[in-house]
């Protein structure tokens, strides 16, 4: 895992690019805890997210996850090669990202984690 | 080294044509379409040579249907029929599904001609008898939770819950408290309840129990809030860990005080029926799954039945019909129309008649005493399998537990072994797998609900199963587990595949 992105409990990683946008995907700690991945529901771009609202859905075959926005914004891409190929989420952080969402408050970066921190909050759980 | 070798045979096997796998008794059925392409005649039958129509018509159109006899359709389904496995093959433990035996007592009733010949739209006064089995039923389910409305006519489960609901928010509406919106939902629910929920127009609000495995009043009280918006709450007790929800009286006035409805979730009413009444413990609706505790067909042999019982503040809004009984001592359908405050209708006539006679006889044939004696022996079942394998995997939540028990994989991860190859090796072992990857607050859940019809010799044999996947696992033996089950019709499935590829139809 790169040590340039943030973390948030609900194992979603954001990479900031220029200063105002954050690029979204899941971490592999939650590829990992929901196994093969079946499908995945991108939102549409253009729509506005509070902040902590589920932006996503990740199916897998034993469970549907919902993917939260730890950042209020609006959703400017999708990565819609997720939707023929879902199994890209796991590939690598440049391919498997789901959103990129233009921030709103760049203060609400603050308070998510950064890799060691997560690192250890991983280490923490079960 | 075998078990590579067996593997690999699998994988060819899986590779070769279907059609040229029937060896011995072990059929392969191909589907009818494609038996019956054969010139031979079925249900079209060849004209008559020399024959002339005198009309000029032909004598009769082709039907297109594959062209097979009678034996030939009875055996497909037949053979089709050895392949599903069911309760009456086997031990079934699986967890928040109570899949007990269905006695035949229940059939045999049930089949009466007084129950199993009338019709729906017959005249009141010919069913006379019907009517008041159905009336005892739903007086019946009234004791037994202290919720003394009763509406029969849910047709499984997840229409209960829906009716359930639906049922409070009636009462909200007409009560001036159409205004709150949300319900509460503990995270290791039963999915439908959120789905539920969401069907009626409520927004959800999770109540956190990662820690304890349980609800507590700390974050039942995190969760309420000043409890304004608060429509009600959706609670499984015993929950989906197997465990009693211990501070739920607690949980239950306060919702009350903030003005909320306690909607309890009757999967689990195996574990407490007989013992204790929910009503007791302060819960407003709640519905009963017949084809759980009440012994009868589960799954696609059902139908369902999921009857709610609500107590006497939202008895005016059940849905209808009810059944009711005149001061003359005659049994009535109360209709559409007779009661203004209802929340409506859900379903066609009266619900799953054949279901209330096969509950009924059950209730009847076990008594009192035979009901507490269920809810008690299917705890300590689950609470044996509990203590047996409690050293061989690991426990999240401490027992003793309720009518199941919840394992991980925690311990057999590390070696590449998950629930999932355990859950197929049972598949090997001749044994329906536990419900797997559920609840979703642990990481690789195992829950077992034996119910309280398996024998000791059953138990036991599942828990030597078990305990030979643990020490092999710790043995390093572990290649056998990727390649199970091998002896079942199908082996490992591509189950990936299945949900992003499905072939849901048949195609030439």
């Amino acid at each position: 895992m790169p040590d340039n992105l943030k973390y948030t409990q609900e194992h979603e990683w954001l990479k900031i690019e220029d200063g105002n946008v954050a690029v979204l995907g899941i971490t592999p700690y939650a590829q990992d805890a929901l196994g093969d991945l079946v499908f995945v529901e991108l939102p549409e771009v253009g729509r506005k997210l509070t902040k902590g609202e589920h932006f996503a859905v990740v199916e897998s075959v034993k469970t549907a996850a919902e993917v939260y926005t730890p950042v209020a914004g609006e959703v400017i891409a999708v990565n819609d090669n997720l939707s023929g190929d879902p199994e890209l989420i796991k590939k690598s952080f440049e391919e498997g990202w789901i959103a990129k969402i233009k921030l709103e408050n760049p203060s609400d970066l603050e308070g998510l984690m950064d890799r060691a921190a997560y690192d250890k909050f991983t280490s923490s759980l079960d | 080294m075998v078990a590579e070798k067996k593997i690999a045979l699998v994988q060819e096997q899986n590779s070769m044509n279907i059609m040229d796998q029937t060896r011995g008794l072990n059929y392969e059925e191909n589907l009818l379409w494609e038996k019956g392409h054969g010139d031979h005649p079925g249900v079209d039958l060849p004209t008559p040579k020399g024959m002339k129509s005198r009309t000029g018509l032909p004598v009769r159109d082709k039907v297109g249907l594959p062209q097979l006899s009678e034996p030939q359709v009875l055996r497909h389904f037949v053979r089709l029929s050895t392949k599903n496995y069911s309760i009456d093959h086997g031990f079934f433990p699986l967890g928040s599904c109570t899949m007990k035996h269905n006695p035949r007592l229940n059939e045999k009733i049930a089949r009466l001609p007084g129950f199993g010949g009338i019709h729906p739209m017959q005249p009141e006064s010919t069913v006379q008898g019907a009517l008041r089995a159905m009336y005892e039923l739903q007086e019946i389910l009234g004791e037994l939770t202290n919720l003394r409305g009763v509406c029969l006519t849910p047709a499984a489960g997840a229409h209960g819950e829906l009716a359930g609901l639906m049922t409070i928010r009636r009462a909200h509406e007409m009560n001036g408290q159409g205004h709150r919106k949300i319900v509460l939902v503990p995270d290791s629910a039963h999915g439908t309840n959120p789905a539920t929920a969401a069907m009626c127009g409520y927004a959800l609000r999770v109540i956190p129990t990662k820690e304890s495995g349980r609800v507590t009043v700390e974050a039942f009280k995190a969760a309420l809030g000043d409890g304004k918006d608060v429509a009600g709450m959706m609670v499984t007790n015993p929950n989906t860990c197997g465990l009693f929800e211990r501070d739920i009286i607690e949980c239950a006035d306060l919702l009350h005080k903030a003005g909320g409805y306690f909607y309890c979730d009757g999967a689990n009413f195996n574990a407490l029926v007989g013992k204790i009444r929910p009503g007791d413990f302060g819960v407003d609706v709640m519905h009963i799954n017949l084809h759980k505790t009440f012994s009868t067909p589960h799954g696609g042999g059902g139908p369902g039945s999921g009857p709610i019982c609500v107590n006497e503040k939202l008895r005016p809004y059940l849905p209808m019909p009810l059944v009711v009984k005149k001061p003359d001592d005659t049994y009535h359908l109360e209709d559409d129309g007779e009661r203004t405050t209802t929340m409506g209708r859900l379903k066609g006539f009266q619900g799953q008649f054949g279901m209330h006679i096969r509950a009924l006889t059950y209730i009847l044939s076990h008594g009192a005493d035979g009901l507490k004696q269920v809810s008690e022996d299917a705890v300590l079942n689950a609470n044996y399998i509990l203590s047996q394998l409690k050293e061989d995997f690991y426990v999240p939540f401490d027992g003793p537990c309720m009518h199941e028990c919840l394992l991980t994989d925690k311990l057999q991860k590390d070696s590449g072994i998950t629930t999932l190859d355990i859950a197929k090796t049972l598949i090997e072992h001749g044994m329906h797998p536990m419900t797997i990857f559920f609840p979703l607050v642990v990481s690789g859940a195992m829950l077992i609900e034996p119910t309280e019809t398996e024998s000791k010799e059953t138990l036991d044999h599942f828990v030597t199963v078990m305990k030979s996947v643990a020490s092999d696992v710790k043995a390093g033996d572990v290649e056998k587990f990727h390649g199970y089950p091998l002896s079942a019709p199908r082996r490992r499935l591509d189950e990936t595949k299945a949900a992003r590829e499905p072939v849901l139809r048949w195609k030439e």
